[in-house]
């Protein structure tokens, strides 16, 4: 898809389009799986209302890294885990949108007020783009929030990717009727699929003179519409083909249904049961690609029993004197980074190759803001785990003294083989890799 | 209340209001024709005009409803729909379909498709079968696509549409194992999987009032009208009034728009309308401290959020009454979930009209546990939240985010001594100067609805100290909800609000300046006849206006000339 920026909006030429009329049957794709080294992973992981700098920070640069309060929980992983720290978001003139444009700018190169507005697609989909179409899913977009909405996932403004919000619905999608155990001893191709991706496949008059007719807003949406179905042809292509084995993969039991909830407690319960899900999807070779939101930028978690809720506390607690923070925040901000240490366990305790899923992957971490109490978009809290194939350090902390947090993303684009040179708009955008933290 | 009498309500009720809406669709064909100087060519016309709606969730489920029956399931997670300028309405205009909102609409498709061809089915919906003069039900498979395809495109299928619905179905059972019922339902899978299913697609006719000028064909009225007022596909009648051109004349289309909005499924429209203006698809995810709020459960929210719809159809549908007294009305839809939290006995487990006596302290929908509860926290009240939706959603008025760097710390603190009050707390905010310049414009009506806490439930008191619910909105004064109600109701920026939304509703789309001339129009009617939204209703649908192409922003000669890659 060629894009480009007219008057400041996004153009899209409809070349998918085109695409979409070629008779492909995805073959090639599903050759570029197995066959040798491991594929290389790129998920985000997301929590919401940030951290205190002072109990998160690490004061020592380099590996060995203190683990102050906040981060105290991260000690299990900390092999695993780099920090970057101090990285800063160019507003470029425009307003600090609270717990958008830091959120905005960290995902897409360039700050905007709201996600409507933005005008690149976010990193995990151009990531996706890049290498997620030899997967049955070419992204997993996941959040134990019980909310599809809770995803910062954007082909552009108005196409948010939807999180699947149950560990029951994500079991039914990855391991349900459409899976196939890559180390099932048989396989017999499913004459259903063929038919499947036949029906899709169709083109007709009335389509084209339609494409003819309409206007440009709405044959980028059109455009859009058969990209995503050329992407289930694909799809349904490789469910066409004996799956290459995944010596990792173990097909999980199917999971008892917890309700999604708002209590911190809960929702940490139904996060760990699908980060297990999800390296089993991934050793099983399903996706390439995810994005697991913890909890949404204005976090709306809460300890049940209490009127006030994790964001409500960043503006409204009081810095306790005598312990110099806001308490409930710490507490909430410290139960946040248990979570992602429980994601960084699960995907560390599958055994892959010589080493485990872990070391194939590059997972990106960060919030919305740093300090929620003044909505600070400077210092925003963001970390990577994994190795990514052995294509970057882990285990270090990185002060950015104060950089554009567009290095980060540049750097993550490049590492996973993105070919770009250079990365954000205006102000913001930078060709300089972060070079520390590449192996 | 009977669907029946509902329908013999209406009709009497348009024998008086026909008239005048036949003598606004006149004033509106003048005007429009006025205008018709300065429209430009069609191809200019589609640039600005979005021709693709995708449907709302609850437009496809009743799609499928109405074509296959209610008992086919759909089953299945939607991709969630967006909201652009305050409506779903208008977010679907904007919106495409993402890759895993697309495999979730093939596998609807079918789970839909194998339901309709299933033993329990077949019957009556396909119809016909494999028959000695039609060995392999070749012929009988035609005669259902074409059948079906005329109800889920909304329009009669083109020759090559036909043509690979067959192909699928050759295919199909060609690789499926020859069954007539698994290649019929393959095929229909293709259909139903079509873009020209999901999405409303739009077309245009040369306007036959108004020379070089284009207008929606008819096919594309007969559904834009039916998803405005039954929130659902055209039905078989409808179709033939396209077929027959008569959707194209001013009184085959009237003729149309009385039949549907005499239909009790008008009341589906007007629910449909109702939830997309206050915003109701937000209560789906509202949750409430169970430890704090026992009494609200689970299922509260769904059946709050039916409270207020049932509300809503009673007053100005089933009774034609005054929009504005939905702000004061003590008419309520009960239940026995609601009851408690209203703190009034109700025993009977269905629906049933309660009326609040003059006492008490609910009048109106604000006072209804839907808005209360959803504009608070899980454990506790919000006076801006409140502030804000009765702003943003009845008044048309946005409010910006707050300022980054804001301290809340004082003004929301609900452990200081000397805060005890939400209003004591929000004081604050008013304080400041540049808190105040937005909070001034909520506090004051989030503040007169204090006396309801976090689930909705009536309270006198906040630790303790008793409510203030005092306010003013713009030079009137009010103590409590009821007078709050009152306020609003006599407010004119409501109800201009209403028809502005309502209009956007209608064209699924935002306004422009083209639209001023209509929005003055149909504001002043609504006013003079006596604020009847289903009037409103059919006033917009009959107006040519509604159906005219818009036509772009003529361009300035010299970037006109630059786009044409004309020199000098």
């Amino acid at each position: 898809m060629l894009r480009g920026v007219m008057r400041g909006g996004a153009v899209v030429l409809a070349l998918p389009f085109l695409d979409y009329f070629l008779d492909t049957n995805g073959t090639a794709i599903a050759a570029s799986l197995g066959g040798g080294r491991m594929p290389v992973r790129f998920g985000t992981w997301f929590w919401g209302c940030g951290m205190i700098p002072g109990r998160w920070n690490p004061t020592k640069a380099g590996s060995a890294y203190d683990l102050p309060a906040q981060l105290a929980p991260l000690k299990p992983v900390q092999q695993h885990v780099s920090i970057l720290s101090n990285f800063a978001v160019p507003l470029e003139g425009q307003a600090n949108s609270p717990h958008y444009s830091g959120n905005i700018a960290i995902r897409t190169g360039s700050a905007a007020e709201g996600w409507q507005k933005i005008a690149a697609p976010t990193l995990d989909v151009i990531i996706s783009d890049a290498i997620g179409s030899g997967s049955v899913f070419r992204s997993l977009d996941l959040s134990p929030s019980g909310n599809p909405r809770t995803s910062y996932s954007y082909r552009n403004g108005s196409s948010q990717n939807a999180a699947i919000p149950t560990p029951l619905e994500m079991y039914q999608k990855i391991f349900g009727t459409d899976f196939h155990d890559p180390n099932a001893a048989a396989f017999t191709p499913d004459p259903h699929y063929m038919v499947r991706k036949s029906i899709l496949s169709g083109v007709t008059d009335e389509r084209r003179k339609l494409m003819q007719r309409i206007g440009a807003a709405d044959r980028a949406r059109v455009d859009q519409y058969f990209t995503s179905v050329r992407e289930i042809e694909q799809k349904l292509a490789l469910q066409l083909e004996k799956p290459p084995p995944a010596e990792a993969c173990r097909v999980p039991a199917k999971p008892q249904e917890i309700a999604a909830s708002t209590d911190i407690t809960q929702r940490e319960a139904g996060h760990k049961v699908m980060a297990d899900m999800l390296a089993m999807a991934l050793a099983c070779n399903q996706t390439k690609v995810f994005n697991m939101t913890f909890s949404e930028a204005l976090a709306e978690l809460r300890s049940d029993g209490s009127t006030t809720g994790y964001h409500q506390s960043t503006h409204e607690e009081l810095t306790d004197r005598t312990l110099g923070y806001q308490p409930t925040v710490d507490k909430f901000a410290t139960q946040c980074m248990g979570a992602w240490a429980d994601f960084v366990t699960s995907m560390a305790a599958v055994k892959e190759g010589d080493g485990t899923l872990l070391d194939n992957m590059l997972v990106f971490a960060h919030s919305d803001v740093s300090f929620a109490k003044n909505h600070d978009p400077n210092g925003i809290p963001m970390m990577t785990a994994g190795r990514a194939g052995g294509k970057i350090k882990a285990g270090i902390h990185i002060n950015g003294n104060g950089d554009s947090v567009t290095r980060v993303g540049l750097t993550l684009q490049q590492v996973m083989g993105v070919p770009a040179d250079a990365w954000g708009a205006a102000g913001s955008r930078t060709n300089r890799t972060l070079t520390e933290l590449l192996a | 209340m009977t669907g029946d009498r509902v329908n013999r309500q209406i009709k009497l009720k348009w024998l008086v209001a026909g008239l005048s809406a036949a003598v606004f669709a006149w004033a509106s064909v003048n005007a429009a024709q006025r205008g018709s100087e300065n429209t430009t060519p069609a191809a200019d016309a589609a640039a600005v005009t979005p021709q693709l709606f995708r449907l709302t969730e609850a437009q496809y489920r009743a799609s499928i409803a109405d074509i296959f029956g209610a008992d086919i399931r759909v089953a299945g997670r939607f991709e969630p729909d967006l909201r652009v300028d305050g409506l779903l309405a208008v977010g679907g205009s904007t919106i495409s379909v993402t890759r895993g909102g697309f495999e979730q609409y093939e596998a609807i498709a079918r789970t839909i498709a194998d339901q309709v061809t299933d033993p329990a089915h077949r019957g009556t919906l396909v119809g016909c079968g494999p028959s000695a003069v039609d060995p392999d039900g070749r012929a009988c498979a035609k005669t259902f696509f074409e059948r079906v395809g005329l109800r889920l495109y909304r329009r009669p299928l083109g020759p090559s549409e036909i043509a690979l619905a067959m192909k699928n179905w050759d295919d199909a059972r060609q690789q499926l194992g020859g069954d007539f019922y698994v290649a019929t339902s393959a095929a229909l899978s293709g259909l139903l999987s079509g873009m020209e299913f999901i999405f409303r697609i739009e077309n245009t006719t040369a306007d036959p009032a108004r020379p070089g000028a284009r207008t929606l064909d008819a096919w594309s009225r007969a559904s834009r009208i039916s998803y405005l007022l039954w929130n659902s596909t055209p039905d078989e009648e409808l179709l033939a009034a396209a077929k027959s051109g008569a959707l194209m004349t001013d009184a085959g289309l009237a003729a149309q728009v009385d039949r549907l909005m005499a239909s009790p499924r008008f009341i589906n429209g007007a629910r449909a309308f109702f939830d997309d203006y206050l915003r109701f698809d937000d209560l789906n995810t509202v949750s409430k401290d169970g430890t704090i709020y026992p009494r609200y459960r689970a299922a509260v929210t769904g059946d709050a959020r039916e409270q207020t719809l049932r509300t809503i159809v009673d007053l100005l549908i089933v009774k034609r009454g005054d929009f504005r007294d939905l702000l004061t009305t003590r008419q309520v839809a009960m239940n026995g979930m609601l009851s408690p939290l209203y703190k009034i006995p109700v025993d009977q487990k269905g629906w049933a009209m309660h009326e609040f006596g003059p006492n008490e302290p609910r009048a109106g929908i604000l006072t209804q546990i839907a808005f209360l509860a959803g504009h608070s926290h899980p454990g506790r009240s919000s006076a801006t939240l409140r502030g804000k939706a009765i702003r943003e959603i009845l008044m048309c008025d946005p409010i910006p985010a707050p300022p980054a760097n804001v301290n809340f710390t004082v003004v929301q603190d609900v452990n200081n001594p000397k805060l005890l009050t939400a209003r004591a707390r929000v004081q604050a905010h008013l304080d400041d100067e540049e808190c105040a310049s937005c909070h001034k414009r909520m506090d004051p009506m989030g503040l007169a609805l204090e006396n309801y806490d976090g689930a909705g439930q009536y309270r006198t008191s906040e630790n303790g100290v008793p409510i203030d619910a005092t306010g003013e909105l713009d030079g009137v004064k009010f103590d409590g909800a009821v007078q709050l109600g009152q306020a609003l109701r006599n407010n004119p920026k409501v109800s201009a609000c209403l028809v502005e939304t309502a209009l956007r509703y209608s064209f699924g789309r935002r306004l422009t300046a083209m639209d001023d001339g209509m929005l003055a129009r149909l504001k002043t009617q609504f006013s003079t006849d006596g604020y009847h939204v289903p009037d409103l209703i059919r006033a917009i649908v009959l107006s040519p206006t509604y159906y005219a192409v818009t036509p772009a922003v003529k361009r300035p000669r010299r970037l006109a000339q630059l786009a044409a890659g004309a020199k000098g």
